[in-house]
């Protein structure tokens, strides 16, 4: 765990260093905390969205149960994770915007937006099909979680079609959002991107 | 037609003997009763009802040593929460619920504990296999109900109940609670 009071002075310390040594080129990136959430966050929704496409059409075996555990423990870290970087994003204001159009600024707010809202959601929905379903989260095989809602078939028919429909709709914002990263790294040759890439800066 | 009255009479008497007989008789209300069996998967504790069965307990207060029991589960009826996992554990490698249908429990003998306690200790037959178990049960009797409640633990691999390929994923101990009103 990254102490936030450390992770926010060696950002600030960066920022500072690279500011004098060039005040033209320099701007503040995200802090490292921001970076590593990010990047870890993209890692772990991607194994849980693979997972979950697959592991719903395999045939009943083991493994098929064991990649619904791993695929639900990934499923409770993001929300975690999530939860964390609202904290972090409330008490640290982003890097300022590279100069784009006003709609390119409206579509980044609005798609930022519904990513954080679609990150927070998935799990939660996903858990509480869970807890429909009669089978409770236990996180990495050691926590039982508490069910959100009691065993309810009905319910859990319809929360499996919702939690698929969110990932699905989280796979193509994060598409975009990443098409939007690569539009502007290498069609706007600006810094979006590398402000979220803290190991190519010096 | 003439009717050959006590004839009649008899058969009439024969009849109301059957039926008061027959509502004497304690049954198991399956509609209130219930068989929840707990498994774990991957460290997950699962509940699963047997949604079929029946049986009677004959228990009388005065005389709790005398009481027996009998109850008939319907091996195809355990509910796993879905269809596709319902269907699975009725195959061979699992209930076999085609060759053996049913799982049952007859009392041997009945040993009074505390107020409202017995132990029931009877044989249970499962995908052929028997076992010889002694059950605690707490009885509370109601207003026109009694209620047996308790639960015991199995083991699936000496029933035979899954691949041992589930072994690492399901764990081999099972538990059995009922909660069963007559």
């Amino acid at each position: 765990m990254v102490c936030p009071r450390a992770a926010a002075a060696a950002g600030a310390a960066r920022v500072a260093i690279v500011s004098t040594v060039n005040p033209t080129v320099a701007r503040a990136g995200y802090t490292r905390t921001a970076i590593a959430l990010h990047w870890l966050m993209a890692a772990l929704m991607t194994a849980g969205f693979t997972l979950g496409a697959t592991m719903v059409d395999l045939h009943i075996s083991p493994r098929k149960v064991r990649l619904y555990a791993y695929h639900k423990w990934i499923g409770i870290t993001v929300l975690g994770l999530v939860l964390l970087r609202c904290c972090w994003r409330l008490l640290h204001s982003p890097p300022p915007a590279e100069p784009m159009p006003r709609w390119q600024m409206s579509a980044a707010h609005f798609t930022h937006g519904l990513l954080y809202a679609l990150m927070t959601c998935t799990p939660v929905i996903g858990w509480l099909y869970s807890s429909a379903s009669g089978y409770p989260v236990v996180y990495l095989k050691l926590w039982q979680l508490p069910d959100l809602v009691s065993k309810n078939d009905a319910l859990a028919k319809v929360l499996v079609q919702v939690h698929g429909a969110l990932a699905w709709t989280l796979f193509w914002v994060v598409l975009l959002h990443s098409a939007a990263a690569l539009k502007h790294h290498y069609i706007d040759r600006d810094a979006t991107l590398r402000r979220m890439l803290v190991w190519r800066r010096g | 037609m003439q009717r050959d009255f006590p004839a009649l009479a008899l058969g009439a008497l024969f009849v109301l003997t059957l039926v008061t007989g027959a509502a004497s008789v304690p049954a198991v209300d399956a509609s209130k009763s219930s068989i929840i069996v707990t498994f774990r998967q991957e460290n997950v504790p699962v509940d699963a009802p047997f949604k079929k069965f029946n049986g009677r307990i004959d228990y009388d207060p005065a005389h709790p040593d005398a009481a027996k029991a009998e109850l008939e589960v319907t091996t195809a009826s355990l509910d796993l929460g879905s269809e596709e996992y319902s269907a699975e554990v009725r195959k061979k490698n699992w209930f076999d619920s085609t060759t053996y249908r049913t799982a049952t429990f007859i009392s041997t003998a009945i040993k009074p504990g505390a107020l409202g306690h017995f132990d029931a200790t009877g044989i249970l037959t499962l995908k052929g296999k028997t076992q010889t178990v002694t059950i605690p049960v707490s009885v509370a009797r109601a207003v026109t109900t009694t209620n047996f409640d308790g639960e015991l633990q199995l083991s699936r691999s000496y029933f035979g109940i899954g691949d041992p390929e589930w072994n690492d994923v399901v764990d081999d101990k099972v538990r059995v609670k009922f909660h069963i009103v007559e």
